[in-house]
């Protein structure tokens, strides 16, 4: 039992932290990083319920490990999409900030079509 | 206690291809590259829209719902398919979309000749397929967690239809819509681990049987409710919204307006109405109906405000979103008129899918002929574009909520649930709502009137893409008599309510 409160704890501090560096960073790569840090809580909290056998009353249940491998690959894969996002922003914009420079109403910063 | 559901029906398959031709064609557009991608595209989505009409047919035949157990290992081990009458509407609503909005792309997104393979037309095409797929996963999946697969899919497809241009701004917009989506995912996933934790199961049939109102299914339904919301741009979560629908190309901000917020609509309503029923109290459906209610209020008002006629249209968006989430105060928790606010509910989502992509794709004609979007400008241009603006304004009719449009029976079902659970304040934002969002469909409409020398440009906007738009409109226009159909599609595999009769 003392394991998996520990454990249990553990995520809910990498979640917390995680939505806490989500809100308060302005740069986006800290915030991919916080991201990050939230899916590991997440994961961890699978790696618990695993442990606690709830489903079957058996020493572990690999059904919670089968959902976090495909959550872990989703969630590699987000976070290379948003890299990869940043990294144009910061070649289009020459900085990678979140905080538009509001399109003027007299200019016409429009959609190409 | 027996499970019905959780045997494969005859025509189960039908599930299996609805999403498994979408994905084949993602493929293929990709391999055979852009010059074939839009062919492929319009097939599959014409393929889709077959595999939804049979599936519909098949639910109102049998009067329950189609299943598949993938690899006959039944829930809770396995995971099942399912498709009631909302899945099947919500089906037929995505391909009808999906095939305007493809015949409307045609031309923006045709690869130059002379050039082997494009980078825009091939993102695009691909993309409008893996919507496909991932909306029929979210309309199809019979568990949380595929749900999850579903909004990650959605997400990962609609991302990159936003920065189609790959301007600093729109990258910015696609970068904040990615932030935004993959926090509500991971608060999602949250919630799907401690419901497992609770229960062993996440088949959406099992939990509605196991779930009790503790705490640790409280605060899973609140995490993923909470994500969801992020991801369906509910006030005050909407703000990535806007710089993102208004600033993709039209026939994207189509998709991504009228149908990829419905995906994560889609599944609040699962959860709230199908999983957990017995978690949500009539204080939560209170609160996230006054969300709607101020998304309604909120949006419309800076609709009103708005400068250029895209953003205009997406903030309309993010008014719209608000009267789906109406049906939750109506349907949770009151036994009686569930199914009527139910069908109104979905009748909106339809309502809202067509007419708000009609209305974007007529914006972004007016910004092909005139080369700018300012609605101070647009006079006039009812001379030039009378197809267009004539498709504007039927969408706008059905946005209001005027007859004979499918916005006003929606409105109209809505209505009546308020009055007949005495919830007269939802019945108060309704009409509030339609009375905004007719100031600013009709201050576009007034000013294109409006007779000016010499006429607005007409650019290169061809008779048939009008007639495109036009013909989306008509569709949203049409919905209203669905009202008239025989049988209610959207209440078939609904868990009887007690003491009504159905």
């Amino acid at each position: 039992m003392g394991d998996v409160t520990l454990f249990g704890v553990a995520g809910a501090v990498l979640a917390g932290l995680g939505v806490y560096g989500l809100i308060a960073s302005p740069q986006p790569l800290r915030k991919i990083l916080a991201l990050n840090v939230l899916g590991t809580g997440v994961f961890l909290l699978f790696g618990v319920v695993a442990r606690r056998g709830a489903a079957a009353g058996l020493g572990a249940d690999p059904v919670p490990q089968a959902l976090v491998i495909t959550g872990i690959v989703v969630a590699f894969a987000a976070t290379a999409l948003a890299v990869a996002l940043t990294l144009a922003l910061t070649r289009a914009a020459g900085s990678a900030s979140l905080e538009s420079d509001a399109p003027a109403v007299g200019e016409d910063p429009g959609p190409p079509r | 206690m027996p499970f019905v559901a959780d045997l494969a029906t005859p025509g189960g398959a039908l599930l299996v291809l609805a999403i498994a031709v979408p994905a084949i064609g993602v493929l293929a557009a990709f391999a055979l590259g852009s010059r074939h991608a839009a062919r492929i595209a319009i097939a599959v989505v014409a393929a889709g829209f077959a595999l939804a009409v049979a599936v519909a047919a098949r639910v109102l035949a049998d009067g329950a719902p189609l299943v598949y157990v993938l690899g006959n290992w039944r829930p809770p081990l396995g995971v099942a398919l399912r498709a009631d009458g909302l899945a099947a509407v919500m089906m037929l609503v995505t391909t009808v979309v999906l095939f305007f909005v493809a015949l409307f792309a045609r031309a923006d997104f045709a690869t130059p000749a002379g050039v082997r393979d494009a980078r825009a037309p091939l993102v695009f095409w691909t993309m409008l397929l893996a919507i496909l797929a991932a909306l029929n996963v979210c309309f199809l999946a019979g568990d949380l967690f595929t749900l999850y697969v579903a909004l990650e899919l959605l997400t990962f497809a609609a991302v990159p239809l936003v920065a189609l241009d790959g301007s600093a701004e729109t990258l910015r917009a696609a970068l904040r819509y990615l932030l935004f989506a993959l926090a509500g995912s991971l608060l999602y996933l949250a919630g799907t681990a401690l419901l497992y934790g609770a229960y062993g199961t996440l088949d959406i049939a099992l939990l509605a049987g196991r779930a009790r109102a503790d705490a640790a299914t409280t605060v899973a339904a609140a995490l993923m409710t909470a994500g969801l919301l992020a991801k369906t741009a509910l006030f005050p979560l909407h703000l990535w919204l806007p710089p993102a629908h208004a600033g993709a190309p039209a026939a994207a901000s189509a998709v991504l307006s009228g149908l990829v917020v419905k995906g994560s609509y889609f599944i609040v309503l699962r959860l709230w109405l199908d999983a957990l029923p017995a978690v949500i109290t009539p204080a939560a459906a209170q609160f996230i109906g006054a969300l709607g209610a101020a998304a309604i209020v909120f949006g419309s008002a800076v609709a009103i405000a708005q400068p250029r006629l895209k953003l205009m249209v997406a903030y309309s968006t993010v008014a719209q979103i608000g009267y789906l989430f109406l049906l939750f105060p109506l349907a949770v928790g009151l036994a009686h008129p569930e199914a009527t606010a139910i069908t109104g509910g979905m009748l909106q989502v339809a309502s809202h899918a067509t007419a708000k992509a009609a209305m974007f794709m007529a914006a972004g004609l007016v910004y092909a002929a005139l080369g700018h979007d300012r609605v101070a400008d647009l006079t006039g241009v009812a001379r030039t574009l009378p197809i267009t603006v004539a498709a504007f304004a039927l969408s706008g009719i059905a946005l209001i909520g005027l007859p004979p449009a499918g916005g006003f029976v929606a409105k109209w079902l809505l209505l009546s649930a308020a009055l007949a659970t005495a919830q007269w304040w939802w019945a108060v934002v309704i009409v509030v709502g339609g009375l905004l969002t007719a100031c600013y469909v009709f201050g576009v409409l007034g000013r294109t009137l409006a007779t000016v020398d010499p006429p607005p440009p007409r650019g290169a906007v061809t008779r048939g893409r009008e007639a495109v738009v036009l013909g989306l409109a008509i569709v949203a226009t049409v919905l209203g008599f669905a009202a008239f159909a025989p049988v209610d599609l959207v209440q078939v595999g609904r868990p009887p309510v007690a003491g009504v009769p159905r």
